[in-house]
């Protein structure tokens, strides 16, 4: 293969890091526009949404489609369940103080590692993609369900743009994002919006490791890699703003896709990282945020 | 004075116990006391001057690779310790003289993502560092002067030196002038500033000394127990002093011995139900934020032991 070829195979394996990356990074950028809790457990609901479609795919009867949906559907839903139970027991009782919430979040992260370590084990397991056909290029295969990851991430993420935008339940969190003190005036029931969403961002992150785990395997550490990318293209993106963490997890998915096909991914995380550092110490609106964070 | 007493008396049990305890606990008691410095080191930023960082194994890193990397050259351990402690300082005051430029959840990404880099660095450089895997020291290069760091009494008195020094100079210091000025500026950094106090400037001396102490734990304990990995970069010894911090109390001289020791034994007497040092961590961080939030040295505090440093 020449160069181009591969640069397009570098392309393509960065447009489907993108796609899981925005849809994790976009629960993450939510929890922080509306509670501004940062949320170190992001990583361990992603962990638990293909853990949870690992138990799914492997307990439920049926044809491999149906049940792949079944999971896409189950695994996000429990996730998001058991993340609204953490906002009531831990989040709100905190007054979500950011210090507070910080290290909290880090204890959740710590219990749900060990929650998966003890009932899941501590191998990888592989799950089998919902179809397996290839794609046939001149100059080669290219999975099919890789690329149903991305259209189904372009779906999700339109979707999410019109409920935020266009639904009640959009603007009843844009109200309290803005001025949780004026929403309360208006009846609006903070504490409820708050669990909401911090169920929803959870769900997200589940729904992205359902899909991504045909791809890779489910594993109990999993869940670092994706919070730390999350973190990243969130900041990068601009704290709380959902367009720019969007730009920034396809610029980032992109960039990273095809920087690691030529040089180190190790190299790269550290670039990577000392970019966010110096994004937030130089430039806190983020690369792409617009005036003051 | 009844300040100095107490502490006067926990160094002295500390040296009665290498006399008495068993050999088990005799040596998880020199681990205790090297980690303790950590935490003590890390209470400096995080108790008394307000500065949440969670990137401390960064400087605990510094320390470990600067002693172990120049050992492993042939430095004898007296000159490689010390520049373990430099080093964990210096990373400290560069790393420091950035992220200070912000504050509170900005403060604690920043801080998160200079360790991490450290890390991967650590990785990038494996032909060198050894990566995950790690490396062992000498024995020669464990000689300090005439005293064998491998034997159990030695290295125990050896930590317990380290761990005397570290409490003796933080108690000075969070009695001395700087030490209030550090309190003032956790509790109103803007009245601070209009009093005329350059916060920034405290800001990065507290953080400065922080990261002496990170980095002497972490040179002692490549000496003490002449192991040096990637695993010590990790995140999970930011979090570390963080929890030993918050358990024993944050703003306590002792407060981050008091939560080392416990968190040792707690995890220790478990081991023996389950493997479950994840949740076990995990457990402490949630319960301590939710409901002591003082930690136990804090709380004792506020409940009538006013004169507890």
């Amino acid at each position: 293969m020449g160069f181009w070829p591969i640069f397009l195979l570098a392309l393509m394996e960065g447009l489907v890091s993108a796609a899981v990356l925005a849809i994790t990074a976009a629960g993450l950028s939510l929890v922080f526009g509306v509670m501004r809790v940062v949320n170190v457990a992001h990583g361990a609901f992603f962990m638990l949404g293909a853990v949870g479609a690992w138990f799914v795919t492997t307990y439920v009867p049926g044809p491999p489609a149906l049940v792949f949906l079944a999971a896409m559907i189950l695994a996000p839903l429990c996730v998001a369940a058991l993340a609204g139970l953490a906002d009531i027991a831990v989040l709100k009782r905190l007054n979500y103080s950011p210090d507070a919430t910080i290290v909290a979040t880090i204890g959740l992260l710590y219990i749900l590692e060990q929650g998966a370590l003890s009932f899941f084990g501590p191998s990888a397991r592989p799950v089998p993609a919902p179809f397996s056909f290839r794609i046939q290029l001149p100059w080669f295969g290219y999975s099919g369900y890789k690329l149903a990851v991305v259209v189904a991430a372009v779906v999700l993420l339109a979707v999410l743009w019109l409920m935020i935008n266009r639904t009640k339940a959009g603007l009843v969190m844009r109200a309290t994002q803005s001025d949780p003190e004026i929403a309360r005036a208006f009846g609006i029931n903070t504490d409820k919006v708050y669990a909401g969403v911090f169920a929803f961002g959870a769900g997200l992150a589940a729904l992205a490791g359902v899909l991504v785990v045909p791809i890779q395997q489910a594993y109990y550490l999993m869940g670092e890699g994706p919070l730390l990318m999350s973190f990243i293209v969130v900041i990068i993106g601009g704290l709380g703003s959902l367009r720019g963490t969007l730009v920034a997890a396809l610029f980032i998915g992109l960039s990273d896709g095809v920087i690691s096909m030529f040089f180190s991914p190790t190299l790269t995380e550290i670039l990577a990282t000392l970019l966010v550092a110096f994004v937030l110490i130089f430039r806190p609106q983020g690369l792409f945020g617009r005036g003051a964070a | 004075m009844k300040a100095l007493l107490l502490h006067l008396g926990v160094l002295a049990g500390l040296l009665a116990l290498n006399f008495l305890a068993p050999a088990y606990h005799h040596a998880m008691l020199a681990r205790i006391m090297v980690l303790a410095v950590f935490g003590l080191g890390y209470n400096i930023a995080f108790g008394y001057t307000g500065l949440l960082s969670l990137g401390h194994a960064l400087y605990f890193a510094a320390g470990l690779y600067a002693t172990g990397l120049l050992s492993q050259a042939g430095w004898s351990a007296g000159p490689a310790l010390l520049a373990g402690v430099l080093a964990g300082g210096a990373i400290a005051l560069v790393s420091g003289a950035l992220a200070l430029r912000t504050a509170g959840v900005s403060l604690m990404i920043v801080t998160l993502m200079f360790a991490q880099a450290g890390y991967q660095t650590i990785l990038y450089y494996t032909p060198l560092t050894r990566g995950e895997e790690g490396f062992n020291l000498t024995n020669a290069g464990r000689m300090l002067g005439p005293v064998n760091l491998t034997e159990e009494t030695p290295r125990y008195l050896a930590a317990l030196a380290l761990f005397a020094v570290a409490l003796l100079l933080k108690l000075a210091l969070v009695r001395s002038r700087r030490g209030r000025v550090m309190v003032a500026v956790r509790e109103n950094e803007e009245r601070s500033r209009m009093l005329g106090y350059d916060v920034f400037r405290v800001k990065l001396v507290a953080l400065t000394l922080s990261g002496l102490y990170a980095g002497a734990a972490g040179a002692a304990w490549a000496v003490l127990f002449g192991y040096v990995g990637a695993g010590f970069a990790g995140i999970q010894y930011s979090i570390l002093p963080l929890l030993y911090t918050l358990l024993g109390g944050a703003g306590t001289v002792l407060g981050p011995f008091l939560g080392a020791l416990l968190m040792f034994y707690l995890i220790d007497l478990t081991s023996d139900v389950s493997q479950s040092y994840l949740f076990m961590v995990g457990a402490s961080l949630l319960i301590l934020v939710v409901f002591a939030p003082k930690g136990i040295l804090g709380s004792l505090r506020a409940r009538g032991l006013k004169w507890l440093p």
